[in-house]
C-alpha cells in the first residue's frame, strides 16, 4: 500500500483520553494506512479502540521532557487527548496522522477497502434510485415522465440520470432549459404533494444576465408544471437569496426568472445564508460550545452572535413557507438559490419531511437523503472536506446537510411521535457524511461517482445502517405514524440548541441515555405484553 | 357583584397574539369569580375562563376604528386581548376589572366560595394529607441531637414562625428567646432538613442584628449548638445568599452578616442572589420578551440575556448545590439566611434538600417540601403573590423561580422525578389561583386565624386525587444516577439553563411541541398494564378450565381484544395542525386568497374542535365556579379538576390560535 511511506512510526505507548467523564484507556498505539489504534492489552474490557484517520479535523501536538501531547479534534466535534510516551514517537504519529488524514484521493479512501462481514457489495445501492420514486408518482398522475435526457450526464453533470419532468416537455427543450440554468439544473421535480396536486420542483439560477437573456423552452416548462397541475394553476418561485443578491447575480450571468416571461409564477426572496458564512456560523457555536470558561452572564449573547439558531430558523420558516403554498395555496413551488445545490436541497427536503408522511418513516427518510442530497448532487466531497475545528482556511466547505438534520432535530423535538428515526440516526448521518467506512457520501454529485464507480466498490451506508443491531440507536421509540402535514413552529422559543451534537464533547450524555432506556423498556413491555395476549387460544383445549 | 358594572358585553373580539390575522368573535362575561369570553361560532363556542385572581394587570390602549382594545396580562401568562366595540363598555369592564382583580380582604378570594362537594370529612382528610410531623419522623428526629421546641407555641417569639420546630438538644429556650432577639424579624436559626446518614444539617435564619460591631452571645451559642450537634465536622457554614453588597448595606441599618471572629468554627460565604426586585424586574423584561411579535432569533437571545433571568435561576441553583454539596461530600452543617430569611432563603434551601434526598423528587414528598419550606416558614405568600390589593413592590415571583430551578433539574435529569412538568405548572397556577387555601396569607399564623382549614380546600388533595396526571412515566426511582444525592456536573454549565417555554408561553400553544412524550407513555404504560391484568384473568381462567377439564367448552372470552396503541392513536392524530404565519414580512406573499386558505384550515379546525374538550386549565378547572348565569354550560359539578389538562388535547385552543 502506498500509504506505508506516510506512516512514520509503527506503534508508540499512549494513554488516551476521550471526554470529561469517560475513564483515560492505556494501551499500544498503532497507525494504519486509514486508522489510528489503540490495544489496551489482553485484560482491558474494550479490547480495541479505533478511529478513522479521515474523522480528525485538527491536530495539535505538544512536548515536554520525554513525552507528548497530541489532541485529535474530530469531524464528528469529538475531542480525544493522547499522552505519548516518547517525543520521537510523539512528533512521527502527528506526521503521520497529519499526512493521512488529509489525503484526497477518493479512490484510496477507506469505503474501498471496508469490506465487513455480512454486507454484500453494491447491495442497497438499488433502493433508492430516482426510478422508484417515478413509481410513486405516477400512480398519482400521468403529467410527468422520467427522461433519460442526462444519461451521460452531459446535460448537467450534478443531475442524476435520470429524472423526472413534465410530459408536455421534450428532451431536447430540456436541453436548452439546461443551459440556460446555472450547472445545467434544469427544472426537475423533487416532490409530488398527491393530495393536493401540486408540486415541488428544484433547479439552478437562470442565467439571465445582465442582457436579461430568456428562454423559451425554459419558460415553457414552467408553463407545463402550471397547466399538468390544474387548469388555473399558480406557481411560486422561491428564491433562497435576498432580492439585491438576485440582482447582483446578473451582473456575473446568473438572475431571475423575469415576471413576465413565467406567467403564473409569482417570486418570493428568503434569503437564507449559505457558503462560508455559515461554515463561520458552524465554527463559532462549536467553539462557544467547547468553551467552559464561559460566564452564564455572556452565553446567550454568544449563542445569538453564532448565528447558528437563526439559521434554523429562516431555513425551517422557509420551508414551511413552500410546503404552506403547496398544501393551502393549492400553488406549485420551484426553489433555487444560486446554484441550487445547497440552501435548495435543504429547503425542498425539509418541505418533503413537512408534507410526507412516507418521508417520516425510516426507510423514507433515507431514501429522501439519497434522493434529494446524494443523488441531487449536493457536493458532500467539498462541503464536508473539513468540520468544524479545522485550521485550513475553508474553501468550499459549509455544514448546509448538518443544518438540514439540526431543522429535522427541531421537527422531532417539536413533534416527538411522528418520526420513525430517532436522534441517533441523525448523529449517525452527521458523522458519516464528514467520515465514513460507507461511500454513500463520497464524490460530488453521480457523475464522479460513476468515474469512482462507488457503487460497484463501495458499501452503502443504507445497507449498514439495516444492520439489526443498528436498530436501537437509530430508531424512535414512541413512533406512531402520523398521516397529517407536520407544521412546526419556527419562533425562537419554539427552537433549542441541538444538545447532543453540539454539547457532545462537554456534557456527558449519561442522563438522556438513561431516559431512552426507559422509554424503550416501556415501549418494548408493551410489546411483550401484546405478544404474549394470543396465549389463550394457542393453548386452548381442543375438542 | 356590586363591583361588576357591566355583566356582559357582545361582539367582542379576542386576538390571537401570534398569528394576529383573525380575532375570534364571541360575547365577554363579568361574573363575581371569573372573566369569561365566549366564542360566537356556533358550533366551537369555545370559552376562555379567567379567575380575577390571575389577572396581573389591566391595560386600556388608545381606541381604533375596530373598537376599543383591553389588554389583559394573567399571572400564570396568559394574556388575552379583547377589543370591545364601544369605548364605553370597555371603560366599564376596565373598571370592574380593576376592582375585582384586587379584593381587599381575604373573604373575597375565590377558595371561600369554591366548593368542590366535597363533605366535611372529605376536606379534613385532604388537609391531613401533608403533615410535617411525619416529615421530621421520616428524617429520622427526634434523635440524640435534634429536638421539637416549643419556644414558639402560640408564636410566642416569632410570628411568622410555625409552632413546630427542631432544635439542637443543647439549645436552651434561654439561648433561642435571646438568638431571636438578635435577628431580623425574630426569625432565629431552626432546623429545615437534616442528613440523617451522617447528621449534617440545613438550619435557616434571619439576618443577625449584627451592625457594624453587635454581638450576641446566644447568637454564638446557638449557632454552636448547631454545629455540636454535627459531630461528624468541626466547622459551620453560615451562608448569607445576599450578594455582598447588600448585606453590607445592611449593616449601616443595624442589620447585616455574621462576623467570623465572634462565632467559633464558621466559615462564612455569599452566594448573590438578587433581591425581590431585581427579580421582579427581571421577570418583567422576560415577559416583554415573550410578548415580542415574531421575534427575531436575535431579539429573542438579546431580550433573554438583558432580562437577566438565567442568571438568576442559576445563582440559585449554585447556591443550592453549594450547600447539597457540603452537605453530602463534606459532611458539615450549614446555617442559611438571607435577610428576613423567607425568601432567597427557601428557595435555596428546598433547592438543596431536592438535590440531597430523592424524597422530595416524588409527587408527595414534593408537597412536603413546599409545605416545610415555604408554607410552614412563613413565605408571604398574599405578598409576594398579590392576592390581595397591596403594595406593588411587595410582589415578586420567588417561588416561580423555585419551581423553574425544579425543571430546569428535569430537563437534566428526565429520570430523577417522579412528577411531570404539568405538577410544577398545575402548582404555578394554584399559588395564584386562590382556589384551595394552601397558599393563602403570609404566616401559619395568620391561616390559624382565619381558619383556613375550616373554610377552604387543600390543593395537595386534589392533586393527589388527579396524581395520575402528574405522573413522569420515566422516573427510575432505582437507578444509580437518580438515588440519592443528585450530582450536577462539575464543569460549569450555562447550556443546562434553558428558557422554560412550557411556563411562560403556556398559553401560546403554537409555541408548544404538539405532541406529547409523557402523555404518549402513560398511555402505553397503562395500556400495558391493562393488558397484563386481562392476560393474568384470561390464564387463571384457562387454568380452571384445564382443571375441570371441560373439554368442549369453548372459551370466547376475549371481552374487550385491545386494538394496538387503541388507547392513544387518536391522540397523536390530534396533532394535526395547521401552518403559522411563516411569511414573516415579506410583502411579496400572495395575498390571492387569504379566504381560501382560511377556509381550508377551518375545516380542519372544525374536526379538531369536534373531538375535544376545553383544553386549558384555567377554563376547566373552574367549571364548577357555580356560575349560573351561562346557560351555554352545564356545570359538571363534582370535580374539581384541571384533570383535563393543557398537555392532552392541545388542538382545540389551537385551533382557535390558527383561525386566525
Amino acid at each position: 500500500m502506498e500509504f506505508a511511506e506516510l506512516i512514520r512510526t509503527g506503534q508508540a505507548q499512549a494513554e488516551l483520553l476521550r471526554g470529561p467523564e469517560e475513564p483515560p484507556l492505556r494501551g499500544t498505539l498503532c497507525i494504519t494506512g486509514h486508522h489510528l489504534l489503540l490495544s489496551p492489552g489482553p485484560q482491558a474490557t474494550p479490547d480495541l479502540w479505533l478511529l478513522l484517520l479521515r474523522n480528525v479535523d485538527s491536530i495539535e501536538k505538544r512536548v515536554a521532557g520525554d513525552s507528548g501531547t497530541i489532541t485529535l479534534r474530530c469531524k464528528d466535534l469529538r475531542v480525544l487527548q493522547l499522552d505519548i510516551e516518547g517525543v520521537e514517537a510523539t512528533l512521527d504519529i502527528a506526521r503521520s496522522i497529519e499526512a493521512l488524514s488529509s489525503l484526497e484521493s477518493v479512490i484510496t479512501s477507506f469505503p474501498f477497502f471496508y469490506r465487513p462481514k455480512g454486507l454484500r457489495l453494491g447491495d442497497a445501492w438499488h433502493f433508492h434510485p430516482p426510478e422508484c420514486y417515478y413509481k410513486r408518482v405516477a400512480r398519482e398522475t400521468n403529467a410527468w415522465r422520467l427522461s433519460e435526457a442526462n444519461e451521460d450526464f452531459s446535460l448537467c453533470p450534478s443531475y442524476p440520470r435520470a429524472v423526472i419532468v413534465p410530459r408536455a416537455v421534450d428532451d431536447s427543450a430540456l436541453a436548452r432549459s439546461a443551459r440556460f440554468r446555472q450547472g445545467g439544473r434544469f427544472p426537475v421535480l423533487s416532490y409530488y404533494h398527491a393530495p393536493s396536486g401540486t408540486v415541488l420542483l428544484r433547479a439552478g439560477q437562470p442565467l439571465t444576465g445582465p442582457q436579461k437573456r430568456r428562454c423559451s423552452e425554459d419558460e415553457e416548462l414552467l408553463r407545463a408544471v402550471l397547466a399538468g397541475a390544474r387548469p388555473g394553476a399558480r406557481g411560486f418561485i422561491v428564491d433562497t437569496r435576498s432580492p439585491q443578491a438576485a440582482k447582483q447575480a446578473r451582473m456575473s450571468g446568473g438572475g431571475t426568472e423575469p415576471k413576465a416571461a413565467y406567467p403564473g409564477w409569482k417570486r418570493l426572496h428568503r434569503p437564507l445564508e449559505r457558503g462560508r458564512p455559515l461554515q463561520e456560523s458552524f465554527v463559532r457555536l462549536v467553539e462557544a460550545c467547547g468553551d467552559l470558561e464561559q460566564s452564564m452572564d455572556r452565553w446567550l449573547n454568544r449563542l445569538e452572535s453564532c448565528r447558528w439558531l437563526s439559521h434554523v430558523k429562516e431555513t425551517l420558516s422557509t420551508a414551511c413557507l413552500a410546503a404552506q403554498s403547496m398544501e393551502q395555496e393549492g400553488a406549485c413551488v420551484l426553489v433555487h438559490g444560486a446554484e441550487g445545490t445547497d440552501s435548495t436541497l435543504l429547503i425542498t427536503s425539509l418541505a418533503q419531511l413537512i408534507l410526507d408522511p412516507l418521508s417520516r418513516t425510516m426507510a423514507g427518510f433515507q431514501e429522501l437523503i439519497e434522493r434529494e442530497w446524494v443523488q441531487a448532487g449536493h457536493p458532500f466531497q467539498l462541503r464536508c472536506a473539513h468540520s468544524a475545528f479545522s485550521h485550513a482556511r475553508p474553501k468550499h466547505e459549509a455544514p448546509t446537510f448538518l443544518l438540514f438534520l439540526d431543522c429535522v432535530w427541531q421537527l422531532g423535538r417539536q413533534f416527538p411521535l411522528s418520526l420513525e428515526f430517532g436522534e441517533g440516526m441523525l448523529l449517525a448521518l452527521f458523522e458519516h457524511a464528514y467520515a465514513s467506512p460507507f461511500g454513500t457520501f463520497l464524490c460530488n454529485n453521480e457523475k464522479e461517482r460513476c468515474l469512482c464507480e462507488v457503487r460497484t466498490r463501495t458499501h452503502s451506508l443504507w445497507s449498514g445502517l439495516r444492520q439489526p443491531k443498528e436498530q436501537r440507536k437509530l430508531r424512535n421509540p414512541l413512533y406512531v405514524p402520523n398521516p397529517l402535514a407536520i407544521w412546526p413552529s419556527a419562533e425562537p422559543q419554539s427552537l433549542r440548541l441541538w444538545q447532543g451534537l453540539f454539547l457532545r464533547g462537554t456534557h456527558p450524555p449519561e442522563p438522556s441515555e438513561v431516559a431512552w432506556e426507559k422509554v424503550w423498556q416501556i415501549v418494548t413491555d408493551q410489546e411483550k405484553t401484546e405478544g404474549s395476549q394470543p396465549t389463550d387460544s394457542a393453548s386452548e383445549p381442543g375438542p | 357583584m356590586e363591583h361588576i358594572r357591566t355583566p356582559k358585553v357582545e361582539n367582542v373580539r379576542l386576538v390571537d397574539r401570534i398569528s394576529s390575522k383573525k380575532a375570534a368573535l364571541g360575547t365577554l362575561y363579568l361574573t363575581a369569580t371569573h372573566v369569561i369570553f365566549v366564542e360566537t361560532a356556533p358550533d366551537t363556542r369555545k370559552e376562555t375562563w379567567i379567575l380575577h385572581s390571575q389577572i396581573a394587570t389591566i391595560e386600556k390602549q388608545a381606541t381604533t376604528a375596530t373598537g376599543c382594545p383591553l389588554l389583559i396580562r394573567c399571572k400564570n401568562f396568559q394574556l388575552l386581548q379583547l377589543i370591545i366595540p364601544q369605548e364605553r363598555d370597555c371603560h366599564d369592564v376596565y373598571i370592574s376589572l380593576i376592582r375585582l382583580a384586587r379584593p381587599v380582604k381575604y373573604e373575597e378570594l375565590y377558595c371561600f366560595s369554591f366548593n368542590p362537594k366535597l363533605d366535611r370529612e372529605e376536606r379534613e382528610q385532604g388537609w391531613m394529607l401533608i403533615e410535617l410531623s411525619e416529615e421530621y419522623k421520616r428524617m429520622g428526629l427526634p434523635d440524640d441531637y435534634w429536638q421539637p421546641s416549643d419556644v414558639n407555641r402560640e408564636y410566642r417569639v416569632c410570628d411568622s414562625y410555625p409552632t413546630e420546630l427542631y432544635v439542637p438538644k443543647s439549645a436552651t429556650a434561654h439561648i433561642i428567646v435571646g438568638s431571636s432577639k438578635f435577628r431580623s424579624r425574630r426569625r432565629f436559626p431552626a432546623l429545615s432538613y437534616y442528613s440523617k446518614d451522617n447528621h449534617a444539617s440545613i438550619c435557616r435564619s434571619s439576618q443577625p442584628l449584627s451592625g457594624f460591631s453587635a454581638r450576641c452571645l446566644e447568637d454564638e451559642q446557638m449557632l454552636q449548638a448547631i454545629r455540636k450537634a454535627n459531630p461528624g465536622s468541626d466547622f459551620l457554614y453560615v451562608v448569607d445568599t445576599r450578594p455582598k453588597l447588600n448585606a453590607m448595606a445592611n449593616r449601616a441599618a443595624g442589620k447585616g452578616y455574621e462576623n467570623e471572629d465572634n462565632y467559633s468554627n464558621i466559615k462564612f460565604q455569599f452566594i448573590g442572589i438578587e433581591n425581590i426586585h431585581v427579580m421582579r424586574n427581571s421577570l418583567q423584561k422576560m415577559l416583554e420578551v415573550c410578548e415580542l411579535k415574531s421575534p427575531s432569533m436575535s431579539d429573542f437571545l438579546w431580550g433573554l440575556e438583558n432580562s437577566g433571568w438565567l442568571r438568576h435561576i442559576k445563582a440559585i441553583m449554585d447556591a443550592g448545590i453549594f450547600i447539597a454539596k457540603a452537605v453530602s461530600e463534606e459532611g458539615a452543617s450549614v446555617l442559611v439566611h438571607c435577610s428576613d430569611g423567607w425568601d432567597r432563603t427557601a428557595q435555596v434551601c428546598s433547592v438543596a434538600s431536592l438535590l440531597l434526598d430523592p424524597h422530595y423528587r416524588t409527587l408527595k414528598g414534593f408537597m412536603v417540601l413546599i409545605e416545610k419550606d415555604w408554607i410552614s416558614f412563613g413565605h408571604k405568600f398574599t405578598h409576594r403573590y398579590g392576592n390581595l390589593d397591596g403594595d406593588p413592590r411587595e410582589i415578586s415571583p420567588v417561588i416561580d423561580q423555585f419551581l423553574e430551578c425544579v425543571w430546569q433539574l428535569m430537563e437534566q435529569f428526565p429520570c430523577a422525578f417522579e412528577f411531570n412538568e404539568r405538577f410544577l405548572i398545575h402548582i404555578q397556577h394554584h399559588i395564584y389561583s386562590c382556589q384551595f387555601g394552601n397558599f393563602l396569607c403570609n404566616s401559619q399564623k395568620e391561616r390559624q386565624e382565619l381558619k383556613i382549614q375550616e373554610r377552604t380546600y387543600s390543593l395537595w388533595a386534589h392533586l393527589w386525587k388527579n396524581r395520575a396526571d402528574y405522573l413522569n412515566p420515566l422516573f427510575r426511582a432505582d437507578h444509580s444516577q437518580t438515588r440519592g444525592v443528585l450530582h450536577l456536573p462539575t464543569a460549569p454549565c450555562n447550556f443546562m439553563y434553558k428558557f422554560w417555554n412550557g411556563m411562560y408561553n403556556r398559553f401560546e400553544k403554537g409555541l408548544q411541541p404538539r405532541q406529547s412524550v409523557t402523555d404518549y407513555l402513560m398511555a402505553v404504560k397503562e395500556e400495558t398494564q391493562q393488558l397484563e391484568e386481562e392476560l393474568e384473568a384470561l390464564e387463571e381462567r384457562l387454568e380452571k378450565i384445564q382443571k375441570v377439564q371441560l373439554n368442549r367448552t369453548k372459551v370466547r372470552s376475549k371481552q374487550s381484544e385491545p386494538s394496538k396503541h387503541s388507547g392513544f392513536s387518536t391522540s397523536d392524530n390530534s396533532a394535526a395542525n395547521t401552518p403559522q404565519d411563516y411569511s414573516g414580512n415579506v410583502k411579496s406573499f400572495p395575498s390571492r386568497s387569504p379566504s381560501q386558505g382560511d377556509e381550508d384550515s377551518a375545516l380542519i379546525l372544525t374536526q379538531d374542535n369536534l373531538k375535544s374538550s376545553d383544553p386549558d386549565l384555567s377554563a376547566n378547572s373552574d367549571q364548577e365556579s357555580g356560575v349560573e348565569d351561562l346557560s351555554c354550560r352545564s356545570p359538571s359539578g363534582g370535580e374539581c379538576v384541571p384533570s383535563e389538562d393543557s398537555g392532552k388535547d392541545r388542538d382545540s385552543d389551537e385551533a382557535v390560535f390558527l383561525t386566525a
